[in-house]
């Protein structure tokens, strides 16, 4: 352990700007980029099943007008 | 030669294959990324020894130098799979250019951010147009370019060629931002690992950078297999194996909401 307390961890020898806006930014940044990843993949799945449902839709009603 | 060197790949060049080995891939890569990084990052911010001339702001080489090497590892890639889509016009190849730029622009992004906030304590400045910050910011520009191109034209495959054409061009600046600390007078200290000599590094201060390394490594592996599932599914929607997988989506969705 380099350090002697958490006050002393969150200080960084005087460095704490730095070094927490650098590892914030980047946790973020990755986050972020995950979170997008997972969201453009949820909303893919649900167009491609949305337009299997009105297909669907569409076979059955023009079924029905037969 | 190279028809029987590759027979082995045939399969993975299969769209179904390799969406289901992506997704089987996913939680193993994703957990042993995240547990990597944090394991190497909370090391060496909290257990690694400060650094003599730096004191701790040397920490922030616990994410500069993973994200630094994997920007320039992730252009390999893709430049490869654009290599690959272009020459054989394997599709997946071409969707994989795709998949990886935005992460590799995101890794830039890091370096870049984290390179900042390290030069403003040790240099006395945020940025300076020096050789090896502004080829690393040209790398970014090619990410962005790349994934601008893909989108910008409204045949989807044209958009991909232009774009995989411009990322294997690109690869002029990668020797160009790794030797740049020596061909050119830069502020940016020489290679601590990427060398062929002894890594000018303590021991107790490399093992959690290499640990880190291999975090940003995975985590590399890991969402491009989640964004090359996107791709797969997007671009084969109309396939009947989509179908299907969208068909057994939909009854586990319904028995979920029932």
């Amino acid at each position: 352990m380099a350090f002697t307390s958490w006050a002393d961890f969150w200080a960084m020898g005087g460095y704490a700007l730095f070094v927490w806006l650098s590892f914030g930014t980047t946790y973020g940044l990755l986050l972020g980029l995950w979170w997008y990843s997972k969201r453009q993949h949820n909303n893919i799945q649900q167009q491609i099943r949305a337009k299997a449902a009105r297909e669907q839709r569409v076979r059955q009603h023009q079924e029905k007008e037969k | 030669m190279w028809g029987s060197m590759f027979r082995w790949l045939d399969p993975y060049a299969k769209p179904e294959t390799l969406y289901h080995l992506c997704g089987r891939l996913l939680p193993y890569l994703m957990g042993l990324a995240l547990f990597t990084l944090l394991l190497g990052n909370i090391w060496g911010l909290a257990f690694s020894p400060a650094d003599y001339q730096q004191g701790d702001s040397y920490r922030i080489i616990y994410i500069h130098v993973p994200s630094a090497i994997w920007s320039m590892g992730a252009y390999s890639s893709m430049a490869i799979a654009a290599f690959i889509g272009l020459v054989w016009q394997i599709r997946v190849a071409q969707w994989a250019v795709l998949a990886i730029a935005p992460i590799g622009a995101v890794y830039t992004a890091i370096a870049l951010i984290t390179g900042a906030a390290w030069g403003k304590p040790m240099w006395g400045t945020w940025w300076v147009w020096d050789a090896r910050l502004t080829s690393e910011l040209v790398l970014l520009f090619l990410y962005l370019g790349v994934i601008a191109l893909a989108g910008a034209f409204s045949e989807a495959a044209r958009g991909i060629k232009v774009a995989s054409l411009l990322a294997i061009v690109g690869v002029v600046n990668l020797p160009i931002i790794h030797f740049s600390v020596e061909w050119w007078n830069t502020l940016h200290q020489g290679a601590t690992i990427t060398k062929f000599a002894k890594p000018s590094i303590d021991p107790s201060m490399l093992w959690p950078l290499l640990i880190s390394l291999l975090g940003f490594a995975l985590l590399l592996a890991a969402l491009t297999c989640l964004r090359l599932r996107s791709q797969i599914l997007m671009f084969e929607q109309h396939r009947p194996w989509v179908r299907q997988l969208v068909d057994s989506m939909a009854a586990s969705h319904q028995k979920e909401q029932n």
